[in-house]
């Protein structure tokens, strides 16, 4: 028996290799007469070894761009992309938001505002991620996808283009294959905006989502974003944002959002 | 600092925050965090001492405070997969899934420890600075982990079994 009494630490210093090369002698000698402590010991290894094995694939993938250019940015850029619990940006909202409510007081100017602050809010959430979500929550709800159904097609359309102060009409895409199911008014980031919805003879269905919320004022063409299941088509038409989600294959929406835009653009 | 230096970084980070979190997605959170942070302390960084061990302490930092906010469960918007670790091997007596669900098993402060030194393969006294605890408190945590850790696969190993005679 060593002189110097193995303790539990010892045994978890062996098990990680920081013990000295004298003590380790001196434990190893011990755990030879210990056969209950070196099975623990023995599992101790063998967790550690399995943890390295498990997560070092990890080791090994492609960075992910954010975080590479994350590490790869001089402090200065990155200075201002920082996130402190209140940002300049925020700061800046915050005052926008004053200065709006004061306006608003003042009379008149609220619709201008509203135009101002959602074009912030929306880099928060991307017009094809609202449509996306839109769609997941309304698509699978069999006995209410929609607030109005096709057959009052009429009030529907006086609704919503009366709830988001502009003309607004579902396109027709009987021709491809989608009827119209109804459309509901949503919440979008600082407004209405409406959804409507389509299926297929199978069942499967499509959403337009519209905001008149101008999200992204430079974008010109169809974009294309992938959430999950969902495919999205979105561009942007005048004042107005689109986005065409289902889960069906890229290149027949294409086709679909293709026709929409058409329609719409008449 | 220099950017090459935290780049090389960057793998070890990515998979200690995994290990920890669990969630793809909700691991490079927190590694972007750090980065940021990291950025915005440079002044408080001394030039020639351990960036990793500076980089792990933001980490678990902002772990901590993470944990303390109650929970607002974000989806990953940006389309990815989640990707599982996976592990090529079968033969071993512990299975990766087996593995990967009893380490989610244990206290969030017993697994901090036990994969820093497991997969950092740090010293007890680097673990104790990194999180900023007691070096007795590392190796309790060190040992109730590995414990019940063990005690966990065992379990599971038995109920196998079990299965398996019925």
């Amino acid at each position: 028996m060593s002189p110097n009494p193995i303790s539990e630490n010892d045994l978890h210093a062996y098990v990680d290799a920081l013990l000295p090369p004298l003590r380790r002698a001196e434990v190893e000698a011990w755990l030879a007469e210990h056969p209950n402590e070196m099975a623990h010991v023995s599992a101790w290894r063998e967790q550690n070894a399995a943890l390295r094995e498990l997560f070092r694939p990890v080791l090994d993938e492609d960075l992910p761009d954010r975080l590479r250019r994350l590490a790869e940015a001089a402090p200065q850029p990155v200075e201002r992309e920082k996130k402190p619990i209140l940002s300049r940006w925020a700061l800046q909202r915050i005052a926008a938001g004053l200065l709006l409510a004061t306006l608003g007081a003042l009379g008149g100017w609220f619709g201008h505002g509203q135009y101002a602050s959602s074009e912030r809010l929306a880099r928060l959430v991307p017009l094809a991620h609202q449509a996306a979500v839109a769609h997941v929550v309304y698509s699978p709800d069999l006995r209410r996808p929609v607030e109005v159904g096709v057959e009052q097609e009429e009030q529907l359309v006086k609704w919503l283009s009366k709830r988001l102060s502009t003309p607004v009409k579902p396109p027709k895409l009987g021709d491809l294959g989608y009827e119209l199911v109804g459309g509901r008014l949503l919440p979008g980031n600082s407004g209405p905006v409406a959804q409507f919805m389509y299926q297929d003879a199978l069942g499967r269905r499509m959403t337009l989502y519209l905001t008149p919320e101008n999200t992204e004022p430079h974008a010109a063409g169809f974009r294309f974003a992938r959430e999950g299941e969902i495919n999205v088509f979105y561009w942007v038409d005048g004042s107005f944002g689109y986005a065409l989600s289902a889960a069906i294959d890229k290149g027949e929406l294409a086709r679909v959002a293709t026709a929409v835009y058409a329609q719409l653009a008449r | 600092m220099d950017s090459r230096a935290l780049l090389g970084e960057l793998p070890r980070l990515r998979r200690y925050a995994r290990a920890l979190v669990g969630e793809r997605a909700a691991a490079d959170d927190l590694v972007q965090d750090t980065l940021e942070r990291a950025w915005s302390r440079l002044a408080q960084w001394r030039p020639g001492s351990d960036l990793r061990a500076w980089l792990f302490s933001i980490m678990h930092n902002l772990r901590v405070d993470q944990l303390r906010r109650p929970a607002l469960l974000i989806q990953p918007g940006d389309g990815e997969v989640p990707e599982m670790a996976m592990r090529a091997t079968q033969s071993d007596s512990l299975e990766v899934g087996d593995l990967g669900a009893a380490l989610e098993r244990l206290p969030e402060e017993q697994r901090a420890v036990l994969l820093l030194v497991a997969l950092e393969e740090m010293s007890y006294e680097e673990v104790a600075v990194t999180l900023g605890i007691p070096i007795g408190t590392v190796m309790s945590r060190l040992a109730r982990g590995r414990e019940r850790l063990r005690l966990i696969l065992a379990g599971q190993a038995a109920a196998v079994q079990l299965r398996v005679v019925r």
